[in-house]
């Protein structure tokens, strides 16, 4: 048995036997399996080289009247989003153990399934499946959003769900397209790498994907559905998408937009970069005034994707290595964030900073890890923020200098409206609704702790989880500058 | 003991560990301990570090830790600098660090947050000897930052008051301001040299034109940093408003060490500088306009934290001005001797409010001689030394400076007299209104009045010896010294020394010089005496309209209230206006137009969806037909 296959579908096995269980024990079952897909990725890990090669390649022929072949492998680049999905999908099911979720095993088998589907986009190498996977990633996420959401949620899911799917058929028509040019109609990603288009096809290629990751991450001015999607979603929904499945588009960008459009890229790259700045100093000024706590957190997690999206369209080998380990430090710092969001609310039963204050008076253990996730998050050095920003703003910056400027305001702005935010909710005076503010108990005590340790540990010794994808990062760059440079 | 470098920072940090962890369940007396034990220890192995630097021939060690970070050719390692001038701000840092530490078991002991504020000044004591032991500007920068954390932690220990956890948000973000500098010369640094070790670049530099536009801008840049972190004009507001703080903070954070970091980074790179005049210039007049203005401020004030505050951000001003006129020993010599006398005057002004029941106000206070003896001597001590008066330590080190503006530029010289005169007189002004005359405060606190435990007397009575002997280290050669400190650090400026020409003054323009500052001093000193003792001048309350140049000083100039309508108020509406009119109305608006067309259009297309599944099946079927004969006719 390929030890791919099982990571991709026991998340998919998982959700069927939570279906099939006792309503009683769903909560545990779901945790327990949880840890198995970070237990095969451990397993991956530690027999992972990490070399440019691709590792633990399944080929199958799937669909071969149609050159649909089930494809998938892992390197360096794909290691890391592994890392990233199977680490925080234990660590968002764990941290839903407070709510009362009716109808809990479609919740979580929901939950499962969406994993699956995550997996197949970071691993498979061929078109068709990739395109499988991001559809299949999407449909439980908008289910959970629309049965477990806010008030506004159809409404609001409405705009997220077409949305997404606009700029997904985009992608779906230049996949075809690019199918058609094959020699023998493939879909696998080694013949799209070969195709040798011109330069106005490619720069169509490059438009049809980059749309669809742009919604998907968003990069301005595709993000208008997001704030108020992370706003209406239950916490789980906003965790996911924010945490791990906004690096689809990341992961698109640099597997599958850059290397197969490299002229693409090569004349419209910069144009991206330069919309991705935009949307760092756009969305922090933005969160200057929002009294939203979730709104808030949505626009300042545009910024801060907004950033790794410059540095990959940098295009250098260290605003990529920023992008690979910052997906996974944004990952556990907007799932911190989102979490102790949702506690605020759950507790207080208002999303209105301006309605809290004191609570650090109160709240002591709470004070000091919603501190520590928010130190990660202004890049505080020696936590996980600042590897990923100092790496980022230093391949905007080999680009050019201004553009490393502007983004670089996110070093201020991201201090002014994250401090604004702890100061509004954690420090002043307590009021009437705060004074009683229970501290964190139980598992949020756990998911909070885990995520300040990784904070602290990644910032601290950032190296293993770097030398994971350089190789393979050198070795993409290398093969899209030699096709740049040859025409 | 070089090799051991680093038990230096491991100390305060397990201490900072220890006591953050156990904050519930250790005693006061267990955390004080803890605390000042191991900033003792740091300073006991700082001790041995600058004795061995001394016997050996070496005077540059790099000790590696880890290697950081890499990617590609970027590569930053985890390291160490041991020399002369590393070694020295190690003593300052941990030896007024661990009397600090010590002033605090007392100064705090009825707070609730006692092991909290322990664990934070311990991991301040960290991070600035991070900043300090950094052998790169990346390492530097992990210290430069993790400062402003603490610093931000501290100016709003007591968080429950709003307006004390708007100044640490303050604080931070100015600072913030500055880093964002910091970092682009780091980026700078690295494609110019390929290197972020000091040890790499700056040999490298030492062989480029002076001059060179890629050293102005590496150096402009890093000088915002230090704008920033050492309060200068345009951003020193955050430090007045700093004083929030607990006072033996405000000694060891926002006097003696994290504010003079700037002057350490800039004496750190100074061949960089050297090579740069064009920045040099600026320097010394951002010096000398900050040194001015926050002693034309400090005048006023009527808040004994805030005269001092203000008063250090004019020391400040003076350091910068004496770098920026290359005078790198005497910058340094500055920062050593105001560390003594600012975090001797600030823990003295801790005494008095201590006394005072938690008054600031000077109009409050009066006649507290009698009462608390020896903060009063000891406080005076410090008030001479940074009036420049001779022989106490001030005068030594802003001689030096003074001397070489003189060197440099007449003008800017006799401006910064003036800045001593005003120096003297604000801080004479304090001495004779906290302690002079009667008391003024309420019966409640003069009931209370006593003077501090030993606890806070003892790093007293240490910090006003070195105040009064601590300018020693550098006796000029006028005065037939050999100036120990210039010898000691020479070896780190070597580089630059050799650049520029120096000219050297004759004894009698220094003697001259000498005494037209100090008599300017005591004049003004005189004058002081003569309004608040003698005449026995109260400032006037609040209410009381004031004019002219005094309603100026006593308002900061109006610069908060500027910045707030030429800054933050804008940036406010234009987050609204991006909110609510391009976001909401615009963009969205735009996506949903989109909708809506769809919508309209869809309109038609939908009859097709008739709802009949027989029409659905056909339509697939018919689909999957044209899909086979499409790719039978590609084959």
């Amino acid at each position: 048995m390929e030890i791919l296959l099982l990571q991709i579908f026991i998340p998919l096995i998982a959700a069927l036997i939570i279906l099939l269980s006792g309503k009683s024990i769903v909560k545990e079952l779901a945790g327990a399996f949880s840890l198995i897909p970070l237990a095969i990725t451990v397993y991956l890990y530690l027999n992972f080289i990490p070399d440019a090669s691709t590792q633990f390649l399944v080929n199958l022929a799937w669909i071969p009247q149609f050159g649909i072949q089930f494809k998938a492998g892992i390197d360096g680049i794909s290691m890391l989003l592994l890392i990233l999905t199977n680490l925080l999908i234990p660590i968002i099911i764990l941290s839903s153990y407070k709510h009362d979720i009716k109808n809990t095993k479609a919740f979580y088998a929901l939950i499962f399934f969406m994993q699956s589907g995550l997996l197949l986009v970071f691993t498979a190498l061929d078109g068709f499946l990739f395109y499988i996977g991001w559809e299949v990633a999407l449909i439980p996420v908008y289910f959970i959003c629309a049965l477990w959401g806010g008030e506004n949620r159809i409404k609001v899911n409405l705009k997220f769900f077409i949305y997404t799917i606009a700029g997904s058929l985009l992608m779906l028509l230049a996949i075809i397209y690019l199918h058609l040019q094959t020699h023998g109609n493939s879909y696998d990603i080694a013949e799209f790498y070969k195709l040798e288009l011109d330069s106005v096809t490619q720069a169509w290629i490059f438009w049809a994907f980059f749309i669809a990751f742009a919604i998907k991450m968003p990069v301005f001015p595709f993000h208008t559905w997001q704030p108020d999607t992370y706003t209406e979603a239950p916490t789980a929904g906003t965790m996911l998408l924010s945490g791990i499945m906004l690096k689809m588009g990341i992961y698109g960008a640099i597997r599958w937009l850059i290397p197969i459009a490299p002229l693409g890229f090569d004349a419209w790259g910069e144009t991206a970069l330069i919309l991705s700045v935009i949307g760092v100093v756009y969305a922090s000024i933005i969160a200057f005034t929002q009294n939203d706590i979730k709104r808030l957190i949505a626009y300042s997690s545009i910024a801060h994707v907004g950033l790794i999206s410059a540095g990959i369209f940098a295009w250098n080998l260290q605003g990529l290595q920023g992008a690979m380990i910052q997906m996974l430090n944004h990952g556990i710092n907007v799932v911190g964030m989102f979490f102790i969001a949702d506690i605020l609310i759950r507790r207080m039963n208002t999303r209105e900073i301006v309605e809290m204050g004191g609570i650090a008076k109160p709240a002591p253990i709470l004070a000091i890890t919603f501190l520590i996730v928010l130190l990660g998050t202004v890049a505080l050095p020696l936590t996980n923020g600042f590897v990923g920003e100092f790496l980022l703003l230093m391949g905007i910056y080999n680009y050019n200098i201004w553009l490393a400027a502007i983004a670089g305001l996110t070093i201020i702005f991201g201090a002014v409206y994250m401090l604004r935010m702890y100061q509004k909710v954690m420090l002043g005076p307590v009021n009437s609704s705060t004074a009683m503010f229970k501290d964190l108990d139980g598992t949020e005590k756990s998911v909070l702790l885990i995520i300040s340790a990784l904070i602290i540990v990644i910032g601290v010794y950032p190296q293993p989880i770097l030398h994971i994808s350089e190789a393979a990062v050198i070795n993409l760059l290398d093969q899209v500058n030699q096709k740049i440079l040859v025409k | 003991m070089i090799n051991l470098v680093w038990l230096v920072p491991l100390f305060p940090l397990l201490g900072f560990l220890i006591n953050g962890l156990g904050r519930n369940t250790l005693s006061k007396t267990v955390v004080g301990f803890i605390g000042c034990i191991t900033v003792f220890a740091s300073f006991a192995v700082s001790l041995g570090i600058f004795f061995e630097l001394n016997s050996v021939e070496t005077k540059s060690f790099i000790i590696p830790i880890f290697d950081w970070i890499s990617a590609g050719s970027v590569k930053i390692p985890f390291s160490f600098l041991v020399d002369p001038l590393s070694a020295l701000m190690l003593l300052i840092v941990t030896g007024i660090g661990f009397l600090i530490h010590v002033y605090s078991t007392g100064y705090m002991h009825h707070d609730t947050g006692f092991a909290k504020f322990f664990s934070y000044l311990n991991l301040f004591i960290f991070f600035m000897l991070l900043l300090v032991l950094g052998s790169n500007y990346v390492v530097m920068f992990i210290g430069w930052e993790g400062v402003g954390l603490c610093s931000y932690l501290l100016i709003g220990f007591w968080f429950t008051n709003s307006s004390y956890a708007s100044a640490a948000k303050k604080a931070f973000v100015m600072n913030r301001i500055g880093d964002l500098g910091f970092l682009i010369a780091v980026f700078l640094i690295f494609t110019t040299f390929n290197s972020v070790e000091f040890a790499i670049v700056f040999p490298q530099a030492a062989n480029m034109a002076s001059g060179d536009s890629v050293l102005v801008l590496i150096t402009a840049l890093l000088f915002v940093g230090a704008i920033g972190k050492s309060a200068q004009i345009p951003l020193f507001t955050w430090l007045p408003d700093a004083m929030a703080g607990p006072t033996p903070v405000s000694a060891l954070i926002h006097a003696a060490t994290m504010v003079t970091a700037g002057i350490y980074m800039i004496a750190r790179s100074n061949i960089l500088f050297t090579l740069a005049p064009e920045t040099l210039g600026v320097i010394a007049i951002i010096g000398l306009a900050t040194l001015f203005l926050a002693a034309a401020i400090a005048v006023t004030q009527t808040d004994i934290k805030k005269v001092l505050a203000y008063s250090t951000v004019s020391q400040l001003g003076y350091m910068f001005l004496g770098l920026g006129v290359g005078a790198y020993t005497g910058a340094f010599f500055h920062v050593i001797t105001h560390a003594f006398f600012k975090a001797l005057l600030f823990l003295g002004a801790g005494s008095v409010i201590h006394a005072m029941s938690n008054e600031q106000d000077m109009r409050n206070m009066g006649g507290l001689k009698k009462k608390l003896p020896l903060t009063y001597v000891t406080m005076m001590i410090g008030t001479i030394a940074i009036a420049g008066l001779p022989p106490f330590s001030g005068f030594f080190s802003k001689d030096e400076i003074l001397a070489h503006v003189y060197e440099n530029n007449k003008v800017f010289w006799l401006i910064a007299v003036i800045g001593a005169i005003f120096t003297s007189f604000y801080m004479f002004r304090m001495m004779y209104l906290t302690f002079n005359g009667k008391f003024r405060g309420t019966t409640e606190q003069e009931h209370h009045l006593h003077e501090s435990p030993a606890s806070m007397t003892v790093p007293l009575i240490i910090l006003a010896i070195l105040s009064a002997l601590g300018g020693f280290i550098g006796i000029p050669e006028v005065f037939g010294g050999s100036h120990w400190l210039a010898g000691f650090l020479a070896p780190v400026f070597e580089a630059s020394t050799s650049k520029v020409a120096h000219v050297t003054l004759d004894h009698a323009t220094e003697y001259i010089l000498m005494a037209v500052s100090v008599g300017a001093a005591i004049i003004a000193m005189l004058f002081a005496y003569n309004r608040y003792v003698k005449q026995a001048h109260i400032p006037a309350d609040e209410i009381t309209g004031r004019s002219g140049l005094a309603r100026l000083s006593y308002n900061k100039f109006f610069i908060d209230e500027i910045y707030d309508s030429l800054i933050t108020r804008p940036l406010n509406s234009l987050s609204g206006f991006f909110y609510r009119t391009v976001d909401k109305a615009g963009i969205d608006g735009l996506v949903n137009g989109f909708g809506k067309g769809a919508l309209e259009a869809s309109k038609t297309i939908r009859l097709l969806q008739s709802g009949m599944v027989g029409f659905y099946i056909f339509m697939m079927v018919a689909g999957i037909i044209a899909l086979l004969v499409y790719s039978m006719y590609k084959i």
